[in-house]
Parts: C-alpha cells; structure tokens; sequence
C-alpha cells in the first residue's frame, strides 16, 4: 500500500496537495485560535487585557483570573450543582434508556411497532414551550432539583441508536439458546444485554453526560432559586449578561478592576469547559461510533 | 373462520403472557412517555382558549381561532416569520456544505498529521455549551478589550464597531459560529462514507490517469451524494425550528430587528410584559404544525427519491 503510495504524482495532483495543505492549515487556525485566546487571556494579567496586548500567549503569566473564579461563591454553587445534575441525571437517563430500548429491540413483542411509533412522533411534534412549563407547573416540579432530572429522562434520538445497536449485534439465536436454558426476560437483559452492550452505553453516557453539564434550557425556564442554580446559568449571567459582582473582583492589591472583571470571564470559560475536556481524549473514538450507529437509522 | 380468529386471540394473548417482562420494563417509559410528552399535547388546547390563571387548562374559556388570527394580523408576524426562514435556510445551506467540503479535502489529502490534527480539531467545539460559545463570542469581539477590537485598532488605528450590536451582522454571526463549532463533527458521516467507498475504483482511475481532483467529481462525491441528499431533507423538515437557546443569548435590543424569531417571540408573549399564556401558545403551535407538515411532506419525497426515510 505504501508503495502503491508513492507511485508518481502528476503534478495537478502535488499542486493539489498543497493547496489542500495550506487550507486545512488555515482551517485549523481557525478553529484553534479563539480556544487558543480564550486560555490564553485567562492566564495574563489584567492590566495586560485590558490593554490589549494579549494576541497569541500569555502576557505577564498570571492567576488572578482563577484566583477571582475560586473567590465567587456562584461558581462554586453552580459547579457543584452542574456535577450533582450531570452524575445523577446521566444514571436516570441510562436506566430509562435501556429499559426502553431492549424491549423495543425485541421483533416478538405485541404493540412493539406501536409504541416505536408512539415514541418516535414526539421527535417531531410537542406542546411547545408553554403547555411544557404548565405541566411543571401542575407536577409542582417548578423551582426542585427534579426539574433538571426528570423531564429530560429519556432522549428519545439515543434510545434509538440503542435499539438499533442491540439489534444489530446481539444475535437472535442466543435469546433462543438462553430461553431454552430456562433464562427470563429480565435476567437475560441483565445478564446478557448489558454486557455485550458496553459500546452503545459509551456512546449515550457520553451524549447524556455532556447534555447535562452544557444544559441551560430548562434552568433557566423552570428554576428560579439561586442555591440550586447549574453553573451554566451563572455563566450566562457573567458572560452574555455582563453582570460581574463587586464580590468577585474585590482584592485589596487589585489595581485593575475592570481588567480583573475581563480575565475573570476567560478564566471562568475555561473552567467551565475543563470537564468537558476532560472526557474528551477519552471518547474520541467513541462517538464516531455513536454517528455510525445512529446513521444507520435516518 | 371463527376457529381461526379464536386461535389467533388465544395466540396472541398467550404472545402478550410471554412478553409479560418486557411489558414490565416498558411500563415506566410508558408512563413517562405520556406525561411528559403526550398531556403538553393536550394543554396545547389553551391556544384555542382564554387561559387564565385560576381557570387552567381545562377551565378557561374558548375563545376559538381567536389567537392565530391576531397572530397574522400581527405587524411582528411578517417579521419574526422571516428572521426566522432567513437564519434557518442560511444554516441549512451552510451547515450542508461546509462539512461536505471538508470530509472532501481531508479525505484528499495525503499529509496524515495534518489530517489527524485538523479533524481533532474540528471535533472539539461541538461539546462546548451554547453558553460558553456565546460567551466567547461576546468577549473576543467586544470592540474595546476583545481581540477583535485589538486588530481592528491596530489596523485601522480607530476604534472598532459593534459588531453584535449590528442586526444585519446577526445572521452571519448565528451561522458561522454554528460552522465553526458543529461542521467538523457533521462531517464525521461524510468521512466515513469516503472510507467506505470502493478502491478498487480509485486504482482503476488512477491507472487510466485520473488525477485527483477528477477522481473526487467522478467518485468522490458520486459516493457522498446519497447521505447528503438525506441529511438535506431532513433537515428541510426543521427550517422553522431555530434554537431558541442560541438566537436568545445572542440577541440584544440593537440586534432585535433580525433576531428576534418565532421561538424567542413565543418566550415574549409568555413571560415578558402583558403575559398572555393562550396567545403565546397559539404561536408556538402553528410553528410546530408548520414544522410536522413540513418534515411530513419531506419524508414522503425522501422516500420516492432516495428510498430512504425516517419513518
């Protein structure tokens, strides 16, 4: 194959190359560079921000950016509410997802094609924004922890690809072989099912997981008490809405506020985004996967 | 006849006996399943009433079409209905063909660690949260502390303009931000259909000396075309959906002209002064019956084209 490589190039074909070179490299400045500036902006000083002289890398390295962050007491609420609503909630969503998609999986069962169908409407079609905030209203989930855990239990879009993975790759003959064997439903789903579906669960942990943790529809909708708040609103009060509180910046060897106020911003972006990127290098090769499977539905 | 139909019940309610545990882990989903998606449907009814606090949903008066005919004769109803249309058929053609264009050329190229490079590259915006991507956007363009204000001042030696402060500035800011965060994980499908396709043509071209860029018209993209013909239509089916999410965090009373859309409207109605629950429903529901025609009616061609569907 390498040889197969290496046989001449005409030289439309090395122009090419170069062309597609010099354009996949100023595409990935493209998508490098604003990440870059952000990480970049949180570590330098304020004086240095607000000054504008931070093009490239840190300009006089320092944390008083993330020192700000720490300092907030809204961050902290919102990380440790973000973390509860991302751990809890993804459990909730993996059990809910599998024991609706395992049965569904199954060709046998009566009304299968129904309830298929049943699930799949409400992809396309809902009550809309003000019906939804009315059932939380009437459930008197408004303004609880629930609201950020219960409504969104099952994605109907994951529970799809894994019916469709459990279809596809555990084969009907070993249901067969275990049901002569004396193996229940239940037990073979547990015993058999789960197991051999380590990929798909990957894929929708993931999905599940990342939704939680980058969730601010709902907060903002349904909660209003600030003790139980996920990090993404109070990111959006700080970022979008500007509303930095004297709290934050006060430090008696701050000579800077309104510089401090700009890096606190960078610093908190970053650190929002850290669990993210934490996770990230590790599913990698998973969620291509997860495209895969969901492609071969619609 | 009447044997056989008697055998087929008893039949199936020996079926229905043996799916017992199944029926079991489904009856939680089940239940969920109509209370949070199917009775929203029914309070959809409110749309067609006076909701008042103290009557509900069911208790208010109805009042008929009443709420989609001040919606038409609305002076924000041309308004919102376009801003809408515009920024979802501009992502439409966009979001299609810059991942296109991209699993073309990476599958091009020959350098691995730029390929490799760019595609991780491309992949990891998509994770970011909307908020944290419009809190970017409103830091590095500020025109004064932003880095768009740095280069804008060192270049032209003035101070930079707004630039979210600009309606018309707004569609093309909701899109390319959605490009730059969403087109390399949307051309993940792509890649993996060029990795799929056939060598054998590929060698068999280049030994009748194709060169590259006539192997990518001839095979290249021949190959793509059936995924991108069915992600197209599928996404026609939603251009009246636009994130409420995004457009809302990103609009501000300067941009209001081209972003206020249908959805953020609908939160308006609502929420904001003179809160009219019916009215704002009303919106919301010839938005979706909208969108179900629409992504009804596109199934069907999809269908007939390209044999492939989602239902």
């Amino acid at each position: 194959m390498a040889k197969a490589k290496k046989v001449k190039r005409s030289g439309a074909d090395q122009r090419l190359e170069i062309c597609l070179i010099i354009i996949m490299s100023i595409i990935g400045v493209i998508m490098l560079y604003p990440l870059l500036i952000v990480v970049s902006t949180s570590f330098s000083s304020a004086s240095a921000v607000i000054s504008g002289k931070v093009w490239l890398f840190p300009v006089d390295f320092s944390l008083e950016g993330y020192k700000a962050v720490f300092r907030t007491n809204d961050v902290l609420i919102g990380y440790r509410n973000s973390l509860f609503y991302m751990v809890v909630g993804t459990v909730i969503n993996l059990f809910m997802t599998l024991i609706t998609a395992y049965p569904l999986s199954r060709d046998d069962l009566v009304g299968q094609g129904i309830i298929m169908k049943l699930f799949t409407f409400t992809m396309i079609f809902g009550g809309g924004m003000i019906p939804n905030y009315l059932l939380m209203k009437d459930l008197g989930l408004l303004n609880t922890v629930w609201v950020m855990l219960i409504p969104g239990a099952i994605s109907v879009y994951n529970m799809i690809i894994t019916r469709t993975f459990i279809k596809s790759n555990i084969p009907k003959e070993m249901l067969e072989a275990a049901q002569i064997d004396g193996c229940s439903d239940i037990q073979y789903f547990i015993k058999m099912v789960l197991p051999l579906s380590g990929a798909v669960i990957a894929v929708i942990t993931l999905y599940y997981a990342i939704g939680h943790w980058n969730a601010y529809f709902s907060a903002f909708m349904y909660l209003n008490d600030k003790e139980l708040y996920p990090l993404q609103i109070f990111l959006k009060n700080i970022l979008v809405s500007n509303q930095v509180e004297a709290d934050m910046i006060v430090d008696e060897q701050v000579q800077s506020v309104e510089g401090i106020a700009e890096v606190l911003k960078y610093s908190l972006i970053v650190v929002a985004v850290v669990p993210v990127m934490i996770i990230y290098p590790f599913v990698q090769k998973h969620f291509v996967k997860g495209v895969m499977i969901g492609a071969v539905k619609g | 006849m009447k044997k056989l139909n008697k055998n087929y019940y008893k039949s199936l309610g020996k079926r229905i006996y043996r799916g017992r545990q199944l029926y079991l882990l489904l009856a939680l989903p089940l239940i969920y399943m109509v209370v949070f998606s199917y009775v929203p449907m029914f309070g959809l009814q409110i749309a067609f009433k006076h909701y008042t606090f103290k009557g509900g949903i069911w208790g208010s008066d109805w009042v008929g079409l009443k709420n989609f005919i001040k919606f038409f004769g609305d002076r924000n109803f041309s308004t919102t209905l376009i801003n809408t249309l515009r920024v979802s058929l501009y992502s439409l053609v966009v979001g299609t063909f810059v991942p296109i264009f991209l699993a073309l050329a990476l599958n091009c190229l020959n350098h691995n660690g730029i390929k490799k490079t760019v595609q991780t590259l491309t992949y990891i915006p998509h994770f970011i949260s909307v908020v944290v991507l419009i809190g970017m956007m409103t830091q590095m363009f500020n025109p004064i502390v932003g880095i768009y204000g740095n280069i804008v001042q060192a270049i032209t030696g003035h101070r930079a303009v707004d630039i979210l402060g600009i309606p018309k500035a707004f569609p093309h800011l909701y899109v390319w931000s959605g490009v730059w965060q969403n087109a390399g994980f949307n051309s993940i499908i792509y890649i993996a259909a060029l990795a799929g396709s056939d060598q054998d043509l590929h060698e068999a071209a280049q030994i009748d000396g194709a060169t590259r860029l006539q192997r990518v018209r001839y095979i290249d993209i021949p190959t793509i075309i059936p995924t991108a013909i069915i992600l197209l239509i599928l996404n026609a089916g939603k251009v009246m959906t636009v994130g409420f999410e995004k457009v809302f965090l990103l609009q501000n009373s300067l941009n209001i002209n081209y972003s206020e859309v249908i959805s953020t409207y609908v939160y308006k109605q609502a929420f904001g002064s003179g809160s009219n629950f019916s009215y704002s429903t009303a919106i919301g529901m010839f938005n979706s019956v909208v969108n179900l025609i629409l992504i009804t009616s596109v199934n069907k061609i999809s269908k007939k084209v390209s044999d492939s569907s989602l239902w």
